[in-house]
């Protein structure tokens, strides 16, 4: 209900002309940020911030417990983690960690490249893919590698056959799924300048699907390092020859524990340095840069 | 004098996911060189579907589309396209880039005339500032721009535009208008253009098809007003005209359509 009637008739007014202020007349007052301002703006601080906190509170925690086999201290594990760096034990199974990594999942990506190739070009290759992932991308790679045992023994084959199963999955399905969502504009300007088969797809398709490709590379990457600890835990190739799950397993057996947390320590530090270094740098050069970017 | 482009006869269908629909039925015309040829009709008339027909993206049940007396059969750099979409610039390259492109991969001209042409029409749509910017930073006008530069710089044998506007505000849209026609008059290019905009089609075009609803038939051919300005009247009369042709049933027949 209105409460009260609208006028009846309104009243003409004049019109108004106005002169506007020149703009470099404006004398536009900035103030820098006070500098405690500007560290609490700033993410990276805030979040050392919290680390400083949390590496704290383990280390009082420990140091109540006061047990080394359950629970070393920060500083233990940091100086265990120091003596590993220096002693190039450490480093090395770094590097053999990485180097059967980067064959598994370079690996895996070309076959999934040849895959999403197939599945782009006909009806029956783009079944094949859908199905395939549908099967295996659910199976978790680690329940591959008794059988990867029986097959290839204990040989860096199993390792690279268990890495290929989890890139494989989901670096088809994110590229796949990237092409497919290509919009129909883009297409038909790609088809406008005369481009046909492999030309259309490396300068239309994959530039376009980009950020799918990224996500799937991402995924992969996460789960192939995650894959590959867990099975090093396992097995540890020929004596002496294994990564870093072999040196968890080989120091939690003769109870070296600052040392076993030294290397979960390594395994999120490369973790974080792969997810937040390498792929975030090809991230701000590609699809930020483009306005690709979802998030 | 022999047609550009010959459009004979055309009768186009299209498959839904249920439905196989008749965009438009036995259309014909002729379009030809340094005409701004105008398909004016009213949503649903297959204007789109004509226009990517020519541009080779379909093939006609019927009929014949000839370029220079060659049937059309697949998209190419002969006919340019300018879409509505503003996703028609590849978000990888930049302004410069993006004009360029086109020229390089079809092998039209080596890099070094490329990027010299490139810069030439990129000064033409007045985006010189702009050349070396992603198309994320750009409005919605200044895409077009990229895109009609971009399909200008190919020096098409046809230009076809495709509702190139319609996305835009209206004050934007005014000032495209004039910009291109500003083009027309420095390079004579020939060009299709689809709207469903009467007023549009009085002023971009030198000539305006008109089209009927489900399926598309020709309904006329007209010429359209000169562009001096020089008869004011002739534009609104033509607009009354257009609009009576295309809107001859009465109102309840029109909601039956829909």
């Amino acid at each position: 209900m209105r409460t009260t009637e609208p006028p009846k008739s309104v009243e003409p007014r004049p019109e108004r002309l106005a002169t506007t202020v020149d703009a470099s007349k404006f004398a536009i007052a900035s103030k820098r940020l006070t500098t405690w301002e500007t560290i609490a703006n700033n993410g990276a601080l805030r979040k050392l911030a919290i680390l400083l906190v949390l590496a704290l509170i383990w280390e009082l925690y420990a140091r109540w417990l006061n047990n080394q086999l359950l629970v070393p201290t920060f500083s233990a594990t940091v100086q265990a983690f120091a003596a590993a760096v220096i002693s190039g034990e450490l480093p090395l199974r770094v590097w053999l960690s990485i180097k059967v990594l980067l064959v598994g999942y370079g690996a895996g990506v070309l076959i999934a490249a040849v895959l999403t190739a197939l599945a782009t070009t006909t009806r029956l290759g783009s079944d094949l893919l859908e199905t395939l992932t549908a099967m295996f991308n659910p199976l978790p790679a680690i329940a591959l590698l008794p059988l990867a045992l029986i097959w290839f023994g204990l040989t860096p084959l199993s390792l690279s056959f268990v890495l290929i199963h989890s890139v494989l999955w989901p670096v088809a399905l994110n590229t796949h799924s990237g092409f497919v969502s290509v919009s129909p504009t883009m297409r038909m300007v790609g088809k406008n300048y005369g481009l046909r088969g492999m030309r259309y797809v490396a300068l239309i398709l994959i530039p376009a699907a980009f950020p799918s490709i990224l996500t799937g590379l991402k995924i992969g990457w996460a789960f192939a390092w995650r894959t590959l600890i867990a099975a090093e835990l396992v097995f540890g190739v020929q004596s002496g020859s294994g990564g870093l799950g072999w040196f968890i397993v080989t120091n939690k057996n003769i109870l070296d524990i600052p040392n076993v947390f030294a290397a979960l320590f390594t395994v999120i530090i490369i973790g974080l340095l792969v997810e937040n270094v390498i792929f975030r740098t090809i991230e701000t050069r590609t699809i930020r840069r483009w306005g690709m970017a979802t998030s | 004098m022999t047609p550009l482009l010959d459009v004979d006869g055309v009768t186009l269908q299209y498959k839904t996911r249920d439905h196989l629909v008749t965009a438009t039925y036995r259309v014909g015309f002729e379009v030809f060189p340094a005409e701004r040829f105008v398909v004016l009709g009213p949503s649903g008339c297959g204007k789109s579907t004509l226009l990517k027909a020519v541009g080779g993206y379909l093939t006609p049940v019927e009929g014949t589309i000839r370029l220079k007396g060659d049937v059309v059969s697949r998209p190419g750099p002969d006919r340019m396209m300018v879409f509505q979409e503003f996703d028609q610039l590849l978000p990888w390259k930049t302004v410069r880039e993006n004009v360029t492109f086109p020229m390089l991969v079809s092998g039209k001209l080596p890099a070094a005339r490329a990027a010299e042409r490139a810069r030439e029409y990129i000064d033409k749509v007045n985006l010189t500032e702009c050349a070396d910017q992603y198309p994320h930073t750009l409005s919605g006008g200044m895409k077009q721009r990229v895109a009609i530069a971009r399909a200008m710089a190919m020096e098409p044998d046809i230009l076809l535009m495709d509702e190139p506007f319609a996305a835009l505000d209206a004050l934007t849209r005014r000032k495209m208008q004039d910009e291109l026609l500003d083009l027309w008059d420095e390079i004579r290019f020939t060009m299709i253009f689809v709207t469903h905009s009467i007023a549009e089609a009085i002023k971009v075009g030198s000539r305006i098809l008109l089209l009927s609803p489900h399926p598309g038939q020709v309904k006329a051919e007209l010429c359209s007003v000169p562009r001096s300005g020089a008869e004011p009247d002739a534009a609104r009369l033509l607009e009354e005209r257009i609009h009576e042709m295309l809107f001859a049933e009465p109102v309840e027949a029109q909601h039956a359509n829909h």
